[in-house]
């Protein structure tokens, strides 16, 4: 007769979101303005330095590239690093009126 | 000599999930981004206690797409010698093991295993990111954290004591591949990472981890700041392959170029306000002659 | 095949015959010969294990929580204060519900420095969460290793060996060791479904919270006090489980019977010595001797210790008059911690016998057969217990 062992064990699996939806951290959000982004403006893939240095992987490698809202900590790397200044860090207080616009 | 891999090259897969518990700006973050991209999906990691514990997630999630073991702090190279004797014992061939830890966790309380699997040769590679303070339990001073540097256990005048030199600690095992690395410049982490993981016994990667709430500086500036470490002459990439020793990327670019002034660093982070010029002077000094001595050792690269 | 050899070499058969994966162990006397034999069958290709000579016994057991992690069958041995070095990783162990092996070669604890015999290191590691056994002679060890990997691999719990240092481990005794063929019919390979593996990727054993929380299923997952309550319950149940092993042990090696608690001349006896270990096996003589006088002594060697087999405790002392626990260890400050797990499962009964407590031994400090005579005799024939105080045999001092 075989005994019933519980057997409970700290076992993770993976998954987005562990500390929730991190875009609620933000105080600053990092906006792109096309018409200064280097891929975008060439149709080449080129820079993305945005991509390379975001410590959290939310920006993708695509022409023009996505910031995922949702899980972007706003640090403002992205920003910082681009080279043509492209992206801007705008206040989320001021971006949430518009929105409510 | 190696192709160096670029920002088009860099594979695009990520390993980690997003909306994990790092701060914002997190150094550590790119470092972890970038290395598990160069290690691959067939890598088993082990983490002791530190802020890549946080990182990876609270049971029951996880943030890492990878096999992860954690273990108790002074054990990380000892566990990893664990899940290389076991999958050798299993006679499952080709699962990269990789030891992850922090400055506390590798150059004081984890020492003594890292240097027992050294000496013993143990397969498997061991990334040090250096942060410079035990940051996880919040910012207290460890055998990495540079002379004169202010954390919550050197409050007013700074830490006392320079810091240990892990990698040179490290290469005196005879290992066959040591590097030093930093976040801000990722692409050079990862062709080490990937320099390293052919060679036999331990490899040891030193990466230098700004990191905003423990050196008080806005989280935008974190690779800036990373870059002016190196870019000062303060932090170098260096690699030692089979004993020989060769400056790397921005390092190896500073032989022949002037270095931004140590002063631009220091004066960045809260962590160095007890520095008086008189401090900031030597430093420079210090930094100066270091790189005197390079040109002579590294003059024929 | 039988032998006369040392106890460590019996233990290291054991560890050979159930196949162990990996060994980590840090010499420290007098473990030392287990050691030894172990890296001499590695070396001479008789055991396929990766044996890892590693630089502390902390990293011994670290060694071995990370390879069972991994799927393999890992074994380390140690004493003293190797044992208390590892005692971060000995709780880890449990928690992490590891299926590891470890024998134990008792040894007192510094300060000031023993080399001698005494139950204090495996005595403090009880609270743990490990399953501890006790072996009397060269025979239970090698049987009772082989019993621990099965024990271990059932339960998910690690499981210590515990045999006197010197007095076991050191001696030559005649003992049977078994076929490799009855050892692999009895223990079959360790295969574990949630090893770390890149194919199944997860994290393992990291930060848990005091509450419950959803996993990325959706689903509610246990908080820490759960998973440590289960590691409780699971080893209350591992009772049977040591029983029922030891049954299937007993028909394919014909060995074995009493798991539990090993008695002589109990079944009539008025007074009963309860110890661990060796001990139990040198009152029988004391038992032989007053037998002979008319008094109606018996000896219990308690061979589980933890999880703590009360029932079988309460059972094997109803109608006993007085219990006399003899142990070599102490918990400081107040008594044996046997004596006061043995009070704590009698107290509930209706008829208690009485109980006294004595400590002896510690640091090898020897034990005089006329002594345990004349204590048995008095308790026997003499006045009754007057408070639990426990009393130190052999105090010179």
């Amino acid at each position: 007769m075989t005994k019933k062992y519980t057997c409970l064990k700290s076992y993770s699996r993976s998954g987005p979101g562990d500390a929730g939806n991190t875009g609620s951290w933000r105080v600053l959000r990092p906006v792109l303005d096309e018409n200064l982004c280097i891929p975008v403006k060439s149709g080449k893939k080129a820079c993305f330095s945005c991509w390379l240095y975001c410590p959290d992987g939310v920006v993708s490698r695509t022409i023009p590239p996505v910031i995922d809202n949702v899980y972007c900590k706003g640090c403002g790397i992205c920003a910082e690093h681009c080279p043509t200044g492209a992206i801007r860090m705008v206040e989320e207080t001021v971006l949430a009126v518009e929105e409510e616009e | 000599m190696s192709v160096q891999t670029t920002v088009l090259n860099l594979p695009e897969e990520e390993h980690v999930h997003p909306g994990n518990r790092a701060c914002a700006g997190c150094g550590l973050g790119l470092i972890y981004r970038t290395v598990l991209k160069a290690l691959g999906d067939n890598t088993i990691l082990v983490v002791p206690p530190s802020c890549l514990t946080v990182l990876q997630g609270l049971y029951p999630v996880a943030a890492t797409k990878l096999p992860c073991l954690n273990v108790t702090f002074a054990s990380t190279a000892a566990a990893a010698t664990g899940v290389v004797a076991a999958l050798r014992a299993r006679k499952k061939e080709g699962i990269t093991v990789a030891a992850f830890a922090g400055d506390g966790g590798t150059s004081d309380i984890g020492i003594q295993a890292l240097s027992g699997a050294c000496e013993r040769r143990d397969d498997f590679i061991y990334i040090c990111y250096d942060n410079e303070d035990y940051m996880n339990t919040g910012v207290q001073r460890s055998g990495t954290t540079p002379k004169g540097v202010l954390t919550t256990t050197t409050p007013f005048t700074g830490k006392a004591q320079a810091s240990k030199n892990v990698p040179a600690i490290v290469a005196a095992h005879g290992i066959d591949y040591v590097a030093t690395a930093s976040a801000a410049y990722p692409l050079d982490l990862y062709d080490k990472i990937k320099k390293a993981l052919p060679h036999k016994g331990v490899r040891y990667i030193h990466v230098h981890t700004p990191c905003p709430a423990g050196w008080g500086f806005d989280p935008r500036y974190s690779v800036k700041i990373g870059q002016l470490a190196v870019v000062s002459g303060m932090y170098d990439l260096y690699e030692i392959e089979n004993g020989i020793k060769r400056l790397t990327g921005a390092s190896q670019k500073l032989l022949k170029k002037d270095r931004s002034p140590v002063k631009d660093y220091l004066a960045m982070q809260v962590r160095f306000r007890s520095f008086s010029e008189e401090d900031a002077k030597y430093l420079q000094a210090e930094t100066e002659a270091k790189w005197e001595a390079y040109r002579t050792q590294f003059s024929e690269d | 095949m039988h032998i006369i050899e040392s106890g460590n070499t019996a233990a290291a058969h054991g560890v050979k015959l159930a196949r162990a994966q990996v060994i980590a162990a840090y010499p420290i006397t007098p473990q030392t010969p287990l050691t030894e034999k172990l890296s001499e069958f590695v070396a001479a290709g008789e055991l396929d294990a990766q044996y890892i000579p590693v630089e502390s016994e902390h990293s011994a057991l670290g060694v071995c929580i990370a390879a069972s992690s991994a799927g393999a069958r890992a074994f380390t041995g140690t004493s003293a204060n190797g044992l208390l070095y590892m005692h971060e990783q000995i709780h880890w162990a449990a928690g992490a519900r590891l299926p590891i092996v470890m024998c134990v070669v008792n040894r007192g604890v510094g300060a000031p420095w023993t080399i001698w015999n005494d139950h204090q290191d495996s005595m403090s590691q009880r609270d743990t969460g490990w399953i501890q056994l006790y072996a009397c002679d060269h025979q239970q060890i090698i049987d009772t290793v082989i019993q621990a990997f099965r024990l271990a691999e059932t339960v998910n719990i690690p499981v210590m060996v515990c045999y006197d240092g010197y007095i076991l481990s050191h001696t030559y005794m005649p003992f049977d060791i078994p076929t490799a063929e009855k050892v692999d019919a009895f223990l079959p390979p360790y295969a574990p479904d949630d090893a770390l593996d890149p194919g199944k990727p997860c994290n393992l054993n990291t930060v848990t919270m005091p509450d419950t929380r959803q996993d990325v299923d959706g689903n509610t997952a246990p908080g820490y006090m759960d998973i440590r309550h289960s590691l409780h319950a699971d080893l209350r149940t591992a009772v049977e489980e040591v029983v029922a092993i030891d049954r299937e042990f007993r028909n394919l090696f014909g060995r074995g019977g009493n798991p539990l608690v090993e008695s002589y001349c109990c079944d009539d006896a008025e007074v009963v010595a309860i110890s661990l270990g060796s001990l139990s096996y040198q009152l029988r003589t004391v038992v032989d001797a007053l037998r002979k006088e008319g008094l109606k002594v018996g000896s219990a060697g308690l061979r589980l210790y933890r999880p703590f087999p009360d029932q079988a405790i309460i059972e094997l002392l109803s109608g006993i008059r007085r219990v006399v626990v003899f142990e070599k260890a102490i918990s400081y400050g107040n008594q044996g911690p046997l004596y006061a797990d043995l009070k704590s499962a009698l107290y509930r009964q209706t008829t208690r016998p009485e109980v006294e407590n004595y400590i002896l031994g510690l640091g090898g400090r020897g034990i005089q057969t006329e002594e345990l005579t004349s204590i048995l005799r008095d308790a026997c024939q003499g006045p009754g217990v007057e408070n639990d105080a426990p009393r130190f045999i052999g105090i010179r001092i």
